[in-house]
């Protein structure tokens, strides 16, 4: 379970976050929507920890990320999580196998001997394989993004934070990630907070579904509901109108 | 006026905040390197980076360098005394306690450092960075560690080679153009070098290593603004280190010198 509770960020003058709260049941996957620059990335950053919060509180498990002191417990914190980042983030130097298993060397106690199997079997859970020997440049966009999905589940997190998960992709492959979600969902079990602007994911993948809005949660609701829903902002956004109370920036 | 304050102002604390960081860095890096298993892999990565990449060219540079030096001797020496003089000995005390270490590091933070700053620039607009903390491991101690002590390796060893390089380059040009026995030259040396000599210079090298590791892995890390920003952080990496480079051989200098390591 994640209860976040009036959490602020802000970068120099520009309030972010300015008081979010959001609570993720455990199993559940919450899509947060919002448009560009809202504050969606920032909200996954600050739940990972890879961004300072400037204030609220974020509770993982028990676990209050507010509280937590040395490397030991912020390594215990990041261990939770699964982060799919935006553009892969897959590390240029590695192959895809080494990309996969490069977590197990400092968040598990598995033997080197056995990273390569345990990345072949992530890789064929995303979908892929014969893949463990190339190079990040030398696979597709919709394959650097499984690949880097296989990297997060590697080190099985109980919770999986998914960043723009389908942005820059082909219909086609979109549907694929959509599903790999699901699919990750139903296999593993884990909780997952994914932000996106791509309302036929959202509707896909979500059980439920809130909006960022002016650095607050303004809608939070089954995919059904905020569907149905009159809030302006919110219905602006689904339909995907230029005009209305979110300005285009 | 008030404006000129608020310019000032702001310049001051921003190369506050530079400062403090770059310190930060230094202390995070001393304090992984101390609390975490070394990454060998990468460390050796980056010797070979380093110091097999940029040997060709200090090599080069230091040979050219001391039949330059060789040369300017011979002729200056010729014209007050009708012979050329001690050209061993000044060839080899400028290269082994100035040049060697000075035009090393030169290089070195030309090629490594912007290859370094430019790398580490590219991983953080990537999120390869923030990648790297999501998996359980710190920045500083997987890419900068590595980094900092395959400098301090290699520097020194590259700099005694071209300690031997620059001797060699003078060795020719005293032989070939002003007809100095070998035995001469290398006399020359002998009688008037000590193990002490030859310590400020690597002790020097040190001195650089460790400003050029910490000054481009900091400007890489800290690179915002996409492939403009790389650009921008490799440029200031290799100006910042070669500054730091010559500020700091004169004071590094002084104080070997008064320690009695002349």
């Amino acid at each position: 379970m994640i209860r976040i509770r009036g959490l602020l960020k802000s970068f120099g003058r520009r309030r972010v976050l300015q008081g979010v709260d959001l609570d993720v049941g455990t199993g559940e996957t919450v899509v947060v929507i919002g448009g560009s620059g809202c504050g969606k990335s920032t909200l996954l950053k600050c739940v990972v920890g890879l961004i300072p919060t400037d204030g609220g509180t974020i509770v993982v498990d028990d676990m209050n990320l507010q509280s937590i002191r040395g490397d030991g417990e912020r390594s215990e914190w990041r261990g939770k999580f699964g982060y799919l980042f935006q553009e892969g983030a897959l590390f240029d130097s590695m192959s895809v196998w080494e990309n996969v298993s490069f977590g197990l060397k400092y968040m598990t106690a598995i033997p080197p001997s056995r990273y390569r199997r345990i990345a072949s079997e992530k890789l064929a859970l995303v979908g892929l394989k014969d893949v463990e020997d190339l190079k990040p440049a030398q696979l597709s966009g919709g394959m650097k993004k499984r690949v880097a999905l296989a990297r997060a589940i590697a080190a099985s997190p109980r919770y999986i934070l998914y960043d723009e998960p389908t942005t820059g992709l082909d219909p086609i492959m979109s549907d694929v990630i959509n599903n790999l979600v699901l699919d990750l969902q139903k296999k593993l079990g884990v909780t997952s907070i994914a932000v996106t602007h791509d309302m036929k994911s959202a509707f896909k993948i979500a059980t439920r579904i809130a909006m960022l809005h002016e650095g607050r949660v303004l809608a939070v609701g089954s995919p059904a509901e905020i569907r149905e829903s009159r809030e302006p902002a919110v219905r602006q956004f689904i339909e995907g109108r230029s005009t209305g109370p979110i300005g285009a920036v | 006026m008030n404006d000129f304050l608020d310019v000032l102002g702001r310049r001051i604390l921003a190369a506050s905040a530079v400062m403090g960081n770059f310190t930060l860095l230094i202390r995070a890096s001393f304090y992984w390197l101390f609390r975490s298993r070394l990454e060998m892999r990468q460390t050796i990565i980056q010797m070979a980076k380093i110091g097999a990449d940029s040997l060709p060219v200090t090599v080069m540079t230091s040979f050219f360098t001391g039949m330059v030096l060789a040369l300017q001797t011979g002729i200056s020496s010729q014209r007050l005394f009708n012979e050329p003089l001690f050209v061993g000995t000044v060839v080899s005390f400028s290269m082994v306690m100035e040049l060697s270490p000075v035009l090393t590091a030169l290089v070195v933070a030309g090629r490594a450092g912007a290859a370094i700053a430019a790398e580490l620039g590219t991983m953080r607009v990537t999120e390869q960075v923030d990648a790297l903390l999501t998996l359980g491991t710190d920045p500083v101690r997987y890419l900068v560690i590595p980094r900092f002590l395959a400098f301090m390796l290699v520097l020194p060893i590259l700099t005694v080679m071209s300690d031997f390089s620059g001797t060699a380059g003078g060795l020719v040009v005293s032989v070939m153009r002003f007809g100095i026995p070998e035995n001469t030259y290398w006399h020359d040396i002998i009688d008037y070098m000590e193990t002490k000599h030859f310590y400020h210079g690597v002790i020097k090298s040190a001195v650089f290593a460790f400003a050029i590791s910490f000054i481009c892995s900091y400007r890489g890390l800290s690179t915002t603004g996409g492939a403009e920003g790389v650009g921008r952080s490799t440029t200031g990496a290799v100006v910042a280190s070669m500054v730091a480079v010559l500020l700091l051989d004169y004071f590094a200098s002084s104080v070997l010198v008064a320690m009695g390591i002349p």
